[in-house]
């Protein structure tokens, strides 16, 4: 029987969830505050913060001095070329894993989610010069493959646990009627799993263009991404907090948006599956 | 069309076998139903014939043709699931359609033959549903329809009614006899249940892990059941199995005698017993009676009109003309 909830314990519920939501947005909202602010202005207290003019002056001076789109499409290039490399092949690999498991399938599963224990500046040093001698330093082409193998984990492991709700049953039925290997992904899995392939799409791409540590150390100017955008006006300092909230609200813009309407989808990734 | 025949199948799930070597033949046009509790094989025997697993060894002919290794696409057989295992993306159009369209059949003769099957199992109104639209038997009716517009050479049903409820059940029984009875076709039918094995089959094959325990008409097994397994199995209420002296009085190990062959007295009769608990249920009434000469309460079957007191003092009287006689390891007497 679903419990019976008052009104009044609804209207505390939502104070709550407003309180704890906007304690958790409150440092994006400031940021994006104080890209509005001349230098000056962002360094005074917050209520003087408040009160000062707005201006779009840190964007102008942002997008002057370093170019937004060559790294925004390097981003692009990385989240969505890594996720995509590793969809392709993570589907096989999660689909044997789900249909047809061996004795081992839980141990290699595990293990491959061992691997994002391991700390990242761990392996630099072998990532880094095997990047020297392939020629991969600075190039998209080596983020999209490094970021891939980073996430192969995730993505496997996401893609297994929506295809293990699949019943086996239906698979069976499409055998019985007559369906080949290929009819059955084509016509039957692939239509089935759709939800579960997009958001872990979308996850993912969200992961990789968020990713900071190996897009910042294996990038120099040609490959950049927005990560490394924003990274540039970082100074120990902290004297350019308007340029750099202009540049973090111009990096995360295009993540936030496409987060914002997809926030369905995204529920379902983040839960993993565990909900039906 | 519609011939199977198993020659020493066997199958193992690792070190475990599961089903020891089987024959079994199945005819054209046959009803035949895989009876037994659970765990006794009989799914994995259904899925054997259909392809679903592989068999460890033996041989399985469909129509003349080996078919032990055949995929089972290429078996020519349909099958009907517990869970229905309709394609959920699907309307139910598709769902029927998808065994045509996999054979590669135009696209107006697989609307014909849609419309015919809709026709026939009371689905043209919701041909443009989805499954998740339907309710349980339609659900179970457009399974019915996949497995029919293909005209397969038998049709495997690996326990279609366990998700419905009783009611449901009685008419989906009906309906897939009559279903036989116009396509005469072949058909396999999986159950626990002792009751739609009796009123559906032509054949009933009991099975007991792994091993069939008889092969026979309902009737056949009813009256002539070959071991106290079958004995027990089949009839419902179960028949009374008795050892004891009663059992060495007919030179044997266990008899048995079923509720209807005992008649009950208040007066005379051969055993003395109290009544314990009764079962009315209008035309019959099932009274469960605890005589002191057997461990186990006796189920006797009476008319509906006869009225007896729980602790009331009753004689019984079996029929001898069906007394079962069965030896030490429990097969059939004389």
């Amino acid at each position: 029987m679903a419990r019976a909830v008052t009104n009044r314990r609804k209207t505390i519920n939502t104070i709550a969830a407003w309180t704890i939501g906007l304690l958790i947005f409150f440092p994006i909202l400031w940021i994006i505050v104080l890209s509005f602010k001349s230098e000056g202005d962002a360094i005074k207290t917050p209520l003087q913060v408040l009160g000062s003019a707005w201006t779009l002056e840190s964007y102008f001076v942002v997008q002057e001095r370093s170019d937004y789109f060559k790294h925004f499409f390097n981003s692009v290039t990385i989240a969505v070329g890594s996720t995509l490399l590793g969809i392709l092949i993570a589907v096989p690999a999660a689909w044997s894993m789900a249909f047809v498991p061996s004795k081992r399938t839980r141990d290699i599963l595990m293990w491959m989610l061992s691997t994002k224990m391991l700390p990242a500046v761990g392996v630099l040093y072998p990532i880094y010069l095997l990047f020297i001698r392939l020629g991969l330093l600075d190039t998209t082409f080596g983020l999209v493959i490094v970021l891939m193998l980073i996430n192969l984990p995730i993505i496997v492991w996401m893609l297994y646990t929506y295809f293990r709700e699949i019943p086996g049953e239906i698979l069976e039925a499409a055998r019985m009627d007559g369906a080949n290997l290929r009819a059955e992904l084509l016509y039957v899995l692939t239509p089935m799993a759709v939800p579960g392939i997009a958001s872990t799409i979308l996850l993912n791409v969200i992961l990789a263009w968020n990713e900071a540590f190996w897009t910042l150390n294996l990038t120099a100017a040609k490959a950049a991404p927005l990560t490394a955008f924003i990274a540039s006006y970082s100074s120990p300092e902290g004297l350019f907090y308007a340029k750099l909230s202009a540049a973090s609200v111009m990096a995360i813009a295009p993540i936030l948006i496409m987060g914002w309407f997809s926030q369905k989808q995204l529920v379902r990734g983040l839960t993993f599956g565990a909900v039906k | 069309m519609g011939q199977i025949h198993l020659s020493k199948v066997t199958k193992s799930f690792g070190d475990v076998e599961v089903i020891p070597p089987l024959d079994l033949q199945i005819d054209e046009g046959e009803f035949v139903v895989f009876v037994g509790p659970s765990g006794c094989g009989k799914s994995t025997l259904l899925r054997l014939i259909a392809g679903l697993e592989d068999v460890t060894g033996g041989q399985v002919m469909i129509d003349g043709q080996d078919a032990t290794t055949m995929p089972p696409a290429k078996r020519g057989l349909a099958m009907v699931f517990q869970s229905y295992a309709l394609y959920p993306h699907m309307s139910v159009r598709k769902n029927i359609a998808f065994p045509l369209r996999m054979a590669g059949l135009d696209k107006a003769e697989q609307d014909r033959r849609v419309a015919q099957a809709a026709d026939v199992l009371n689905l043209t109104d919701y041909l443009d549903r989805r499954p998740g639209q339907l309710s349980g038997g339609q659900r179970q009716r457009v399974a019915i329809g996949r497995a029919i517009v293909r005209e397969p050479a038998a049709f495997l049903f690996d326990e279609p009614l366990s998700n419905l409820d009783a009611a449901l059940r009685v008419g989906m029984r009906l309906e897939i006899s009559e279903l036989h009875k116009r396509l005469a076709t072949t058909m396999i039918y999986v159950t626990h249940d002792q009751v739609e094995a009796m009123t559906m089959a032509d054949k009933i094959v009991v099975l007991q892990a792994g091993v069939i325990e008889q092969v026979g008409s309902p009737l056949e097994l009813y009256r002539s059941p070959r071991n106290t397994f079958v004995a027990g199995f089949i009839g419902s209420p179960k028949m009374n199995l008795l050892g004891g002296t009663e059992a060495a009085k007919h030179d044997a190990r266990t008899i048995g005698i079923r509720p209807e062959h005992i008649a009950i007295s208040s007066e005379s009769g051969d055993w003395e017993g109290v009544v314990g608990v009764s079962e009315h249920l209008g035309s019959d009434t099932f009274f469960h009676v605890n005589c002191p000469a057997f461990a186990e309460p006796l189920t006797v079957r009476a008319s509906g009109e006869i009225d007896l007191k729980y602790g009331a003092k009753v004689f019984l009287t079996p029929d001898p003309a069906h007394l079962h006689r069965f030896d030490d390891k429990g097969l059939r007497l004389g």
